[in-house]
């Protein structure tokens, strides 16, 4: 969202929790948590005036671990929640953070719809492409052949192409990047959250428990960064933006994939909040009787 | 107590015909000449063609269903006529079959309208549609001003209400259909006028009724919850849950809600709880099968304390089942949803006053426990339009219970969103401000929203969210009683089955019997009123529970609350509305079988 708030003076240390975590040593979530925390800070957004709205999995654990308003719900139900939070309270910042199964898999429909309608949220998918709090299943990102207990001959689907569906579905910002370099992750989340419109930002993430060949050394070896490799890229056109999603290069590109600034978000264009600049949630509740005579009216 | 006065009209046609809208047109004419009405439509699950039919019953007092038995039927539509000579059989003698002149009756159709006594009326409906409005499409508008011209319904009444309905589309539309109305009513009453035989007694309180609503149960339902500060609507469309979503849709700029026609149901509901999280009064509404994919986020709603509103338009289940008609087989799904126990509260008004009341109530519960409540309709009450006292929608106290003001909030030296209170209720703060900032998980959770799986946490999370529901029960009502006192026989409903049973206890009473009977009318039913039920069933010497399904669910919920059982059941599970005369009935059966002695 375009943050309109004046900028406030955060520190990482206003964002810190003192909540144990239960990740894994050496989870990509770390860094994860990491990046969005110095995103906030750099983008000058306090604690309360972000809501980080989780599903279920391990990285959706992440509101648990850092001093910020949240809401952890349902798998797969955390992109529609968001999106309620965010037509109700339009001030807050609203970032929902789901994982590949919950946010691609259970929970993909929600994602579809709520990008075509560019809904002003941020979208922070951590993709470790594979299920790792019910103990290493296949995932609707992991690569076809993935050998895991729900597929021990090797994944037969295709895998999902997160970035692709969203250019195609209407999300007016896509970028990617990656667990092990929070600094990058934090740019591409800063970017999502001053992003008008519907920012799906996938950090692509090490599981060092079940997806044990796509550790930080094959992440650095299978990636890149569009700005370093693809000078002329312009990431404004959906054509480019589609042909690099289903690039026959295996390697991922890192950075911003597609934006669209033109698009109208879908709370500009919702009748109702459009004669009250304030946020819905301050809206009175309260009718008078003249309001009721003419509600009435219609039935006599 | 004196007999009522009433007559039952059915108009009938196909789906596309103007059915349901050429029925509420006479349905609000007659009531703004003074009389009582009451209206539903009987429709099939298609677009276009079928066999719709739409039940006036017009009294001189108050009313609060329809009959079996009629004293006009008009068929629009000549496949109808032919294929329906079930009809003619719901004649009462001197009764009139409206049909278009041009139509070539079957034999036994015309033998069936004999059979009956009642009286063929052959009208020119096509012809005075073609003629005058220069379109067979206005046949329903001949029929409509055929039948007030029967009824002696004035003139301008009829002639304002048609006006009104046209000329939404266009002046020239309604200055057509003021022709052809007047066309049908003139030829009626020059025609038939002195053998139709039944008189309205028009009312001396003709003056209120004219002022009265002419509402059904959803449009009361989205009234209410909209009086009450509902501010956000997102609902998937499933009959018959619609149009509580459409009547917010309709009008979102105008009253300022924000309303979401979402992708689905889980959609539906968990967009309304993502609002309701950060503040806003959100409800949603459906019908049973969007109401199963809603239940996972029910019990997410309940673990984090969110108080949204469910309301469930029951049909004909399960699965697709009677998409377009009516039961009452939610009533235990409704209380039992969702895995795990959390609290929650169903109201299950009967009445088109109790679906208002139901509304503003809703809201006002779900905010102050801090918990989902769903409101349990169905079809018929959906549909049904009845006059209702203006005074009856009054504005709404709202309460939101423990919400803290930013006074209050920022009074505090630390909020925690789950603290523990001796009733269960914490107190609510909104996230957005510096004060509040938590992040409740769905997972158990402490004080302040953290996951924890401590055992002893657990058991005093639960406790507390399970007290609330103590609160609540102070806030049921218990079932409403109508009749005398001491009667022999108690009929005891829930929901919508309340009107049928109202105009039999009146009907039985009216009746000259030795036997008298009254009702029981439960019209919220979680957490279940106890106390009150107790005490009123054990002054009953019969107790007669009758309801639509075909595991008598509201018995199973009285015997599990009260441990009592009722002394005979009735259930109706065919989709359609249990009608006062079967009632009657079966209250006969019981009687002569002595089951219970007068």
């Amino acid at each position: 969202m375009v943050i309109t708030a004046d900028k406030q003076q955060v520190t990482a240390k206003d964002y810190k929790s003192e909540q144990k975590s239960t990740w894994c040593a050496g989870c990509g979530d770390f860094g994860i948590l990491s990046a969005v925390q110095t995103a906030l800070v750099n983008a000058g957004v306090a604690p309360w005036q972000v809501l980080l709205v989780a599903g279920i999995g391990c990285g959706s654990k992440l509101p648990d671990y850092i001093n910020a308003s949240g809401y952890m719900t349902l798998h797969g139900r955390g992109v529609t929640i968001a999106s309620g939070a965010h037509l109700a309270n339009t001030d807050l910042l609203v970032i929902a953070i789901t994982g590949d199964g919950d946010g691609f898999g259970i929970g993909v429909g929600h994602a579809i719809h709520n990008m075509r309608r560019n809904m002003d949220i941020v979208h922070l998918l951590e993709n470790n492409e594979v299920y790792g709090l019910t103990k290493g299943q296949y995932s609707p990102t992991s690569k076809r052949g993935f050998k895991t207990s729900t597929s021990p001959e090797g994944a037969i689907e295709f895998a999902v192409n997160p970035a692709a569906l969203a250019i195609t579905s209407g999300a007016t910002l896509v970028a990617r990047s990656y667990s092990g370099d929070p600094k990058h992750a934090a740019q591409m989340i800063q970017l999502g959250m001053e992003h008008k419109g519907y920012a799906l930002i996938e950090i692509l993430q090490t599981c060092p428990t079940y997806n044990k060949i796509q550790n930080n050394e094959w992440y650095k070896a299978n990636s890149y960064k569009i700005e370093e490799e693809l000078p002329n890229y312009d990431a404004r056109d959906l054509s480019q933006a589609f042909n690099l999603c289903i690039s026959d290069d295996s390697r991922y590109p890192l950075g911003v994939i597609y934006v669209n600034n033109e698009r109208p978000t879908y709370a500009e264009q919702v009748p109702a909040l459009q004669d009250n600049p304030k946020a819905l949630v301050n809206h009175s509740l309260v009718l008078n009787e003249s309001t009721m005579d003419k509600l009435k009216s219609v039935y006599v | 107590m004196e007999q009522k006065h009433k007559i039952s009209i059915k108009i009938a046609g196909a789906a596309g015909q103007g059915v349901e809208s050429g029925g509420q047109g006479l349905t609000k004419a007659l009531k703004r000449g003074g009389l009582n009405v009451f209206g539903v439509s009987d429709y099939m699950s298609l677009i276009k063609g079928g066999h719709n039919f739409y039940q006036i019953t017009v009294c001189d007092e108050q009313v609060h269903t329809f009959t079996e038995k009629y004293h006009i039927v008009v068929c629009f539509d000549h496949q109808n006529v032919q294929e329906n000579i079930v009809h003619c059989n719901e004649l009462h003698p001197g009764g009139f079959f409206i049909v278009d002149d041009a139509v070539t009756l079957k034999p036994e159709l015309e033998q069936a309208v004999q059979a009956n006594q009642a009286i063929l009326c052959r009208m020119p409906l096509a012809r005075l549609a073609t003629e005058i409005g220069g379109s067979k499409i206005m046949m329903n508008t001949v029929a409509l001003g055929g039948v007030a011209g029967l009824l002696k319904l004035p003139f301008e009444v009829l002639d304002n209400v048609v006006r009104e309905n046209f000329a939404k589309k266009s002046q020239e539309l309604a200055d057509k259909n003021s022709q052809v109305v007047k066309s049908g009513y003139e030829w009626a009453q020059a025609n038939f006028g002195t053998q139709f035989k039944f008189d309205l007694k028009y009312p001396q309180a003709a003056e209120a009724i004219k002022g009265h609503l002419l509402i059904n149960g959803n449009d009361a339902i989205a009234f209410g919850s909209y009086a009450a500060g509902c501010r956000f609507v997102s609902a998937y469309p499933m009959t018959p849950g619609t149009s509580v979503f459409e009547w917010f849709t309709k009008q979102n700029k105008q009253i300022g809600a924000v309303t979401k026609h979402t992708e689905d149901e889980i959609a539906a509901v968990c967009m309304a709880i993502g609002a309701a999280q950060v503040g806003v009064r959100s409800m949603t509404s459906t019908s049973g099968g969007g109401f199963c994919l809603m239940v996972e986020a029910l019990g997410l709603a309940g673990m984090t304390e969110v108080g949204v509103v469910v309301v469930n338009a029951m049909r004909g289940g399960p699965s697709t089942g009677l998409p377009t008609r009516t039961e009452q087989a939610d009533l235990l799904f409704a209380i039992h949803a969702s895995h795990g126990e959390f609290p929650r509260i169903v109201l299950t008004p009967g009445t088109i006053e109790q679906c208002y009341e139901a509304g503003v109530k809703a809201h006002n519960m779900a905010e102050k426990y801090q918990t989902p409540v769903i409101i349990l309709t169905d079809q018929l009450l959906a549909a049904e339009f009845r006059n209702t006292d203006p005074a009856s929608f009054p504005l709404p106290t709202i309460d939101r219970g423990k919400l803290l003001t930013t006074e209050q909030l920022e009074s505090l030296e630390t909020y925690r969103r789950y603290e523990f209170s001796a009733d269960g209720i914490s107190p609510r703060a909104l996230q957005g401000h510096p004060k509040a900032v938590f992040a409740p998980a769905t997972d158990e959770h402490d004080e302040t929203g953290h996951i924890t799986e401590d055992a002893e946490n657990r058991i005093k999370m639960m406790d507390k969210r399970m007290q609330k529901l103590e609160g609540a029960r102070a806030e049921i009502s218990g079932p409403d009683f109508f009749g005398p006192e001491n009667a022999d026989l108690t009929l005891l409903v829930w929901g919508s089955t309340y009107g049928a049973a109202r105009e039999a206890v009146e009907e039985h009473n009216a009746s000259g019997k030795a036997s008298k009977i009254n009702l029981l009318h439960f019209y919220e039913l979680w957490p279940f009123p106890i106390e009150a039920t107790m005490k009123q069933i054990k002054k009953c010497k019969f107790t007669f529970n009758l309801e639509q399904n075909y595991t008598a669910q509201f018995a199973k919920l009285l015997r599990m609350e009260t441990g009592l059982e009722p002394n005979q059941t009735f259930c109706k599970y065919d989709g359609r509305p249990i009608m006062a005369e079967e009632i009657l009935e079966q209250v006969e059966k019981i009687f002569s079988q002595k089951l219970v002695t007068a």
